[in-house]
C-alpha cells in the first residue's frame, strides 16, 4: 500500500524541503520505492537540495497538463536506489495545480510506478499549493522551529490538516500528524533562551517524530546538493536517520536534546 | 553560564515568556477555529449599526462564539472610546 505523506509547516524557511529530501532519501535507503514531489510551483528548490537541478526536463505541471508522462518527468536519484524526484514548475500560473491533476499524478505514482511512499514537499503559507500538497495525504509531518511564529503557524496548519484533507472531508477525521522540531539548540534551551521540545509539545500536543539539532551540516549539505541524511557522521544526519526509523515504527530514544556534561572548570569558566 | 553570570542581575528567561504568549494566542485561535463563516460579516454589520449612534473603531469590536457543553454562546464585546458628552 502506498503511503502519501505531506511535509508542511505554514511558516517558510523552517526546513520543509531539507526534511522532505532527508525523509525521502532515508526511506529509499531502507529499500522503499519513494517519490518526493515539490509542490512549490513558481519557486522550485527541491531539485537544488537533491542535487538534480541540471537534470530537470519535465515537471509536476507538465505531467498534470499531459505534456509528459510520469516516467518522463521523474528524475531517478544517482546515489540512492528506489529514490525519485518530481520537480515543481517555474510557471507563475497559480492555477496550474488542480485537484484532479494532482490526484492523477499521485495515482500514476502509486499504480504505474508502484511507489511505497510519496513525500509531498509543501510550499510555505496556506494557499493553494500548500492545500494541494496536503489534500491527498494519509499522514503529515509538521516541521517546526522552536520559535514563536513557527509554532503558531504550525498550530494553524494542524487545524487546516484536521479539516482540509480528502480523508477529513470524507469523514475520516484528522490524519495522523507528527512533529519534527528543527534547528534545535540544547545550549540555548538550557540558558532559557529557546523554547524546549517539551514546551513545543505542550503547546501543539502532537506526537514527536524527531528533533534535528541546529547544525552546520545542513548548509554544507544544501551547498553540495546532497541530502543531509547522507552525511551520516553529522548530528543532523543521524537525527534524520533516527526520525526515519521512528517514522517506520521503530521505538528509538530522542538524541541531541542535551549539551554534553561539563566538568567543574568548564562550568565555572565555560561560557558555551 | 560562567560564575560571572551569577553575579549579574538575572534577565527574565525569554523562553518562558515565549511559551506563555504562545499558549494564550494558540488557545484563542483554536477557539475561533471551525466557528461559523458568518462571523466576520456579522461583526461588520453590527459595527455599522453601533456606529450610527457612537463612534467606534473596528478594532474595538470582538465577536466570539464559545461552545459549552451543548450550548453555544455568541459573545459581543464593544469597547467604547472615552465618551464626550454631546
Amino acid at each position: 500500500m502506498t503511503r502519501i505523506v505531506v511535509v508542511t509547516s505554514g511558516k517558510g524557511g523552517v526546513g520543509k524541503t531539507t526534511t522532505s529530501a532527508a525523509l525521502a532519501t532515508g526511506l529509499a535507503l531502507r529499500g522503499f520505492r519513494t517519490a518526493v514531489i515539490d509542490f512549490d510551483v513558481g519557486l522550485r528548490n527541491l531539485d537544488l537540495i537533491m542535487g538534480c537541478e541540471r537534470r530537470v526536463v519535465y515537471d509536476l505541471v507538465n505531467v498534470i497538463n499531459g505534456d509528459a508522462n510520469i516516467r518522463q518527468a521523474l528524475i531517478k536519484d544517482k546515489r540512492v536506489d528506489n529514490l525519485f524526484i518530481l520537480p515543481a514548475s517555474q510557471t507563475r500560473d497559480k492555477d496550474a495545480l488542480t485537484q484532479e491533476g494532482v490526484e492523477k499524478v499521485l495515482n500514476a505514482l502509486r499504480d504505474d510506478m508502484a511507489m511505497d511512499f510519496i513525500i509531498c514537499d509543501s510550499p510555505a503559507g496556506i494557499e493553494k499549493g500548500a492545500l494541494m500538497a496536503a489534500y491527498f495525504a494519509d499522514e503529515a509531518v509538521v516541521v517546526t522551529n522552536p520559535e514563536v511564529s513557527s509554532v503558531r503557524d504550525s498550530d494553524r496548519m494542524l487545524g487546516i490538516l484536521a479539516s482540509k484533507t480528502r480523508i477529513a472531508e470524507q469523514g475520516g477525521g484528522d490524519i495522523p500528524a507528527r512533529l519534527l522540531l528543527t534547528r534545535y539548540s540544547p545550549e540555548r534551551v538550557m540558558r532559557g533562551e529557546m523554547l524546549s521540545v517539551e514546551d513545543v509539545q505542550d503547546i501543539l500536543a502532537v506526537e514527536l517524530l524527531g528533533v534535528i539539532p541546529e547544525s552546520q551540516a545542513v548548509l554544507s549539505a544544501s551547498n553540495a546538493g546532497s541530502p543531509v541524511i547522507l552525511d551520516t557522521d553529522s548530528d543532523a544526519g543521524q537525527a534524520y536517520l533516527d526520525a526515519v526509523a521512528r517514522f517506520l515504527g521503530e521505538d528509538l530514544p530522542h538524541r541531541f536534546l542535551t549539551t554534553g556534561k561539563k566538568g567543574l572548570l568548564g562550568r565555572l569558566f565555560g561560557g558555551q | 553560564m560562567s560564575i560571572f553570570s551569577y553575579l549579574l542581575p538575572k534577565k527574565q528567561r525569554t523562553a518562558s515568556v515565549a511559551k506563555e504568549r504562545l499558549q494564550i494566542i494558540v488557545a484563542r485561535e483554536r477557539s475561533m477555529r471551525g466557528g461559523p463563516d458568518y462571523l466576520p460579516q456579522l461583526q461588520e454589520e453590527l459595527l455599522a449599526v453601533v456606529r450610527k449612534y457612537v463612534p467606534v473603531s473596528p478594532e474595538s469590536v470582538n465577536v466570539q462564539v464559545d461552545r459549552d457543553s451543548g450550548c453555544e454562546i455568541l459573545e459581543l464585546n464593544i469597547t467604547l472610546q472615552d465618551h464626550q458628552d454631546a
